[in-house]
């Protein structure tokens, strides 16, 4: 076996294992949408879970693992800005008169 | 001319140009559909929860098509293994699973859409609301159509559940009840699952629509570098694997954005 052919097969390995983790984490969400835990925490878990399964996907599959620092400050800006975003509408979800906020 | 730095990386970045340039389209797109998630959470928020619809959608097609998007990002990064290997012929194995796993996502989507379509809610003016199918299930439907057609009547198969009834309550799908008679003049709203019944129809549309019209430009691009591009291996086999990764790179963004999408429009 060749050394790029090795490599393949290396790759591909962690490749299956990082699709079968989605594919167990897709489960998992559907599985916890189904248990009552209270509307708030339905929302929680979903999101921990969506958030972990696309960590993956972005560390693993789009190799922001070992990326180049030039890929990282763009990415920093706009965590920054989407962050940003997220505040503000926490912000107008808090500027709502009252008794128009209905959960 | 050639264009600098589409094969080797660029000193001071480390990369090559393309690659910096995806990431910064994929940065505006964080901001597109960070917008779209923010309008979501508002119009969720402002919803009285009983017009906030549950149980509406297929939970297992959309399980089932997120299936479809994930194994297509794991086709999608080998494909671009294969091309660091050497390996042409696997590449085109891979780039081809891609593909029909994109079309089979669209396609999924449109059965569901169509379905939506064909899928009413009555109001009606004792205050009373049902969800079901009109006989004979036609779409795009509205009381105005029905008043101006002269229709008096309509046989209405009505869901065994209201989604009013809660969020685990409106996905018991056990059954529907028999097609009752409803007089048009009894009837102060009909409207389809379309975009105008409500705000969550709204911005799901939105967001489903705008996603599917990203699988869709993602598909033709790695169609065309499964195809015709594919020529660019023989001479700059440096650039096309490059090629092959920022699209991929697109590709993964879109599964991404799905796996939010999912939950958040389906589950919760």
């Amino acid at each position: 076996m060749n050394h790029s052919t090795q490599d393949f097969l290396k790759h591909v390995r962690g490749y299956l294992i990082v699709g079968a983790a989605l594919l167990i984490g897709t489960v998992l969400t559907v599985w916890a949408s189904y248990i009552d835990l209270g509307h708030h925490w339905n929302i929680v878990l979903a999101l921990v879970i969506a958030t972990t399964k696309a960590s993956l996907v972005a560390l693993f599959f789009m190799h922001l693992i070992s990326e180049r620092q030039m890929i990282y400050l763009v990415l920093g800006f706009t965590a920054f800005f989407f962050a940003g975003l997220m505040a503000l509408t926490i912000g107008a979800y808090h500027d709502f008169p009252p008794l128009t906020v209905t959960r | 001319m050639d264009i600098p730095y589409t094969s080797q990386a660029r000193p001071d970045t480390g990369v090559y140009n393309a690659k910096v340039g995806v990431w910064l389209f994929l940065a505006s797109e964080v901001m597109l559909f960070g917008a779209l998630f923010s309008a979501y959470t508002l119009l969720r928020v402002g919803a009285l929860p009983a017009d906030w619809p549950h149980g509406l959608l297929n939970i297992p097609i959309g399980t089932f098509n997120t299936v479809v998007l994930i194994t297509s990002s794991v086709t999608v990064v080998m494909a671009w293994a294969s091309l660091k290997a050497g390996r042409l012929d696997r590449f085109k194995i891979f780039q081809a699973i891609t593909v029909l796993c994109a079309l089979a996502f669209l396609g999924i989507k449109s059965f569901e859409y169509r379905d939506k379509f064909t899928h009413y809610e009555v109001w009606k003016t004792d205050g009373r609301r049902l969800t079901g199918h009109i006989e004979g299930k036609p779409s795009f439907l509205t009381l105005d159509k029905l008043k101006d057609a002269k229709v008096e009547k309509i046989r209405f198969i009505p869901d065994a559940h209201h989604y009013a009834e809660g969020r685990l309550a409106a996905r018991k799908h056990d059954g529907e009840h028999a097609a009752v008679e409803i007089a048009v003049s009894e009837i102060k709203r009909l409207s389809a699952f379309v975009p105008a019944h409500s705000t969550y129809f709204a911005i799901y549309f939105t967001l489903t629509g705008l996603h599917a019209l990203h699988v869709l430009g993602g598909a033709i691009v790695i169609a065309y570098l499964l195809g015709p591009g594919s020529r660019m291996w023989f001479k700059d086999p440096e650039r096309f694997t490059n090629r092959v990764e920022t699209a991929g790179l697109f590709w993964h963004f879109v599964d991404l954005v799905w796996i939010f999408l999912f939950p958040v429009l389906y589950l919760l």
